[in-house]
């Protein structure tokens, strides 16, 4: 099991849930894992329901059974100053050099560097040790940024390294790309089952591949439950109008004669239904496309009351009902 | 917005029928928000550019493409700049091709003298194109030659963003089209597009730019002695963390953009304020869902901060039933109430009459034992049951979209509650992906219906 677990995705598919509802399902009894934002959006504390995150590890939520998830949101300027501390002990020419408009430089323009010093940061953690030698985190899960340019966003450190031919960013840059490129890492893709986004991970896949970066799995998040199979809506192209109006009278709706109240139910009903088989027609061959892929498939279900902090533990448990943990 | 008070008022009537269960109605009808008038909006002649901004996923590429469609239907010369259209919708309208200039769409209907010409930005080739036209051949050559501006251009998280505003300057420069419609790229949030040019142009023209720039000029002068000691030291310490190549590299192009500098400052404001002036619309795109109503609120406040116009939102996808009326709770409990009978069968071997006062032809029913070994299958063994089961599935499939738009309904409150002054086009939910023309169309007739359901003649139920 990689021990870096990125996640991405398109936007909208709910990449920062399923992020961190693989952080909870891995934190499995005495486990410990680091979920971690990289795009400054703070979409982990909205989930969490907790107040902004600092760029600072911190514990968020005990995963059921007793795991614990720490979080953090790494912030490039921060993770710059931090590092120029670490190698350098710059002290207060940190601050002169932010003053100068170089760190903004080195962190908004400075090709890649944002990049490596946002995937450094999560690698350390990944390879941090305490005294005892144990892992500090048994997992790093991390919110990455969104399909379209994950594999830039990883691959980056080799743009760097090709840019920056000597010193520390480019040895730097080619420590991290050892731990990115290695069977440590996983880059699981989120999408749902539309045609859009299914066509996104397909192409997110081929260039993660292409970049020799170790693809994970896909989830497929916000899946509708089943309610009518293809025999059902066959049946109901085939069946009277009237024959519904008076089942539906007969479930207590109203007078099943023209005009009645359960009558008229009736096509809106079926044009409801029309459009669920249409929907899960498309559906089918959206699942078709990613079954092709050849990649490990999960499915979370799409929660009937909105997104919560409840309706994360779920998703939690059913990841680790399929056996993601 | 259900304008059918035929199916959003006779909720009531149905409560002789069955126990009283308070019902939701239609929530629509009661939250009127101001509306945005699409229509009056594009075929404004004082209209000149339409910005469609908001988070990923939302729709946004759609929208501008619909409403350029539409515009140009109803008259007007347009042009879309899409920024990552999907590969589908691209070919429909013939923009598949990266040559960064705007191509005339076919198949439109152009009775009313519009037309439509698309194009997808090229992000590399729209900066590489500012170099050859604002530096003489041969520093042009440098500079599109040197490893800094290589990666500039086609990574800096800002650069997509700043190119798109480019564009849409060079587009409104030509002055060929009477509207522009503007797709935004998806960005890590969708402020950055317009802190982009500003963000490119201040660091282009900035303090570490001409200590990188001139080290010896700056040193030299007497006066300035903190700012050489700052500067050898961020040289110093910048060397030291790029490798001296990477330095070096930048000086080069640093030097080489030297006489751009001025010009990229320049066209920077001046995009800016294109998009402050009277002829832009930004029209904000959303979805019914939390995270992008959160965005579209943070956008609007943004907008509002920096003089941006804002004409409104563009609320996708949204729900909506033609049996409002009748709500979720109702709906499985009579769901439950049809279901139960089958229960009955496979335990005391009964054709279900229990709540089937009215079968619709008793005559077709089979015998109660082959009713029991018939199972729940779905043949014509026993229509009754097979009709109650339908019924019931059908009941829980409106019962889930009630819940779906209840909850949609609530989301959009919340933001009309923040933001009751901005006016909202709401767009039905289309259960596929749109990737042609009549597809576009579609879109732009909900836009101006602005309500999620289109009338009769527009549906497609057979």
């Amino acid at each position: 099991m990689s021990r870096l677990q990125v996640v991405s995705g398109k936007g909208g598919t709910g990449k920062t849930t399923v992020a961190a509802a693989l952080a909870l399902a891995l934190a499995t009894e005495g486990k410990r894992t680091l979920l971690v934002e990289v795009e400054g959006r703070q979409g982990i504390a909205q989930l969490f329901e907790t107040e902004a995150l600092p760029y600072e590890e911190r514990k968020i939520a005990v995963a059921p059974g007793g795991g614990e998830v720490y979080a953090l949101a790494i912030d490039p300027e921060l993770a710059l100053l931090d590092y120029l501390q670490m190698f350098y002990k710059l002290g207060g020419a940190g601050r002169a050099l932010k003053k100068l408009g170089a760190i903004d430089f080195a962190t908004t323009i400075a090709p890649g560097l944002r990049d490596v010093l946002l995937t450094g940061k999560a690698c350390e953690a990944v390879r941090r040790k305490d005294r005892s030698g144990r892992f500090a985190y048994d997992y790093v899960v991390m919110d990455a940024p969104p399909t379209g340019r994950v594999t830039r966003f990883l691959n980056v450190n080799d743009e760097v390294a090709g840019l920056a031919k000597i010193g520390p960013i480019h040895n730097q840059a080619q420590a991290v790309m050892r731990v990115l490129k290695s069977p440590e890492t996983a880059v699981h893709l989120v999408t749902l089952l539309e045609e859009m986004p299914v066509q996104e991970t397909a192409d997110g896949i081929s260039e993660l591949r292409a970049a020799k970066l170790p693809v994970g799995r896909v989830i497929v998040n916000m899946v509708r439950p089943t309610v009518l199979d293809q025999a059902e809506l066959e049946f109901a192209r085939a069946v009277p109008r009237a024959a519904i109006a008076r089942s539906l009278s007969g479930a207590g709706l109203g007078g099943a004669r023209r005009g009645g109240l359960a009558e008229r139910l009736v096509d809106p009903l079926l044009r409801q239904a029309d459009e669920y088989a249409e929907r899960f027609a498309l559906e089918r061959e959206q699942r078709g496309v990613l079954t092709e892929l050849g990649l490990p498939l999960h499915e979370l279900p799409l929660l009937a009351e909105g997104m919560d902090l409840a309706g994360l533990y779920e998703l939690a448990t059913e990841l680790r009902q399929q056996g993601i943990s | 917005m259900n304008s059918d008070p035929a199916s959003t008022h006779d909720d009531t009537a149905c409560a002789p029928d069955a126990a009283h269960i308070p019902d939701m109605g239609s929530p629509r009808a009661l939250n009127p928000v101001s509306v945005l008038e699409v229509d009056s909006l594009l075929d404004d002649p004082k209209t000149r550019i339409v910005v469609c901004c908001g988070s990923g996923g939302v729709g946004k590429t759609t929208t501008a493409a619909a409403l350029g469609l539409r515009a140009a239907e109803r008259g007007r010369k347009v042009v879309v700049l899409t920024i990552d259209p999907a590969r589908r919708l691209a070919q429909s309208m013939g923009i598949d091709v990266l040559d960064n200039t705007p191509r005339r769409v076919k198949g439109i209907e152009d009775s009313g003298g519009g037309e439509l010409h698309a194009m997808m930005l090229d992000m590399k080739r729209t900066f590489d194109e500012i170099v050859e036209a604002h530096a003489d051949p041969e520093r042009a050559a440098a500079i599109l030659s040197n490893p800094f501006y290589q990666s500039l251009s086609a990574g800096f998280a800002g650069t997509q963003e700043y190119m798109a505003m480019e564009k849409l300057g060079q587009l409104r420069a030509r002055d060929e089209w009477d509207l522009i419609v503007v797709d935004t790229p998806p960005s890590r949030s969708a402020l950055d597009f317009l802190d982009a040019p500003k963000r490119l142009g201040s660091f282009l023209d900035g303090k570490l730019i001409r200590v990188l720039m001139a080290p010896a000029k700056v040193g030299g002068r007497a006066g300035m002695k903190f700012l050489n000691v700052g500067m050898s030291m961020m040289t110093g310490a910048l060397g030291k963390l790029l490798g001296g190549q990477l330095l070096k590299d930048v000086q080069t192009f640093v030097a080489a953009m030297d006489t751009m500098f001025g010009g990229f400052r320049t066209r920077a404001d001046a995009t800016y304020k294109l998009l402050q002036a009277p002829g832009t619309a930004f029209l904000v795109v959303a979805a019914p869902e939390r995270d992008a109503l959160r965005e579209a609120a943070y956008f609007v406040e943004r907008l509002a901060a920096e003089d941006m116009p804002l004409a409104g939102l563009v609320l996708n996808r949204v729900h909506d039933s033609g049996a409002a009326q009748l709500s979720a709770e109702r709906a499985l409990a009579a769901a439950e109430n049809l279901e139960e009978p089958r229960i009955v069968d496979q335990e005391r071997g009964k054709a279900g009459l229990r709540n089937s006062p009215d079968p619709y032809d008793s005559s077709d029913s089979p015998s109660p034992e082959e009713a029991v070994s018939d199972g729940g299958s779905l043949t014509a063994a026993n229509p009754d049951r097979n009709i109650e089961q339908l019924t019931a599935g059908l009941l829980r499939l409106h019962a889930e979209r009630m819940r779906l738009l209840f909850r949609e309904q609530r989301t959009r409150d919340r933001f009309t509650a923040l933001h009751p002054e901005v006016a909202v086009a709401e767009v039905g939910a289309l259960p596929g992906d749109v990737h042609d023309l009549t597809g576009l169309r579609n879109i732009g007739d909900r836009l101006a219906a602005n309500r999620p359901e289109l009338p009769e003649e527009y549906d497609t139920h057979a």
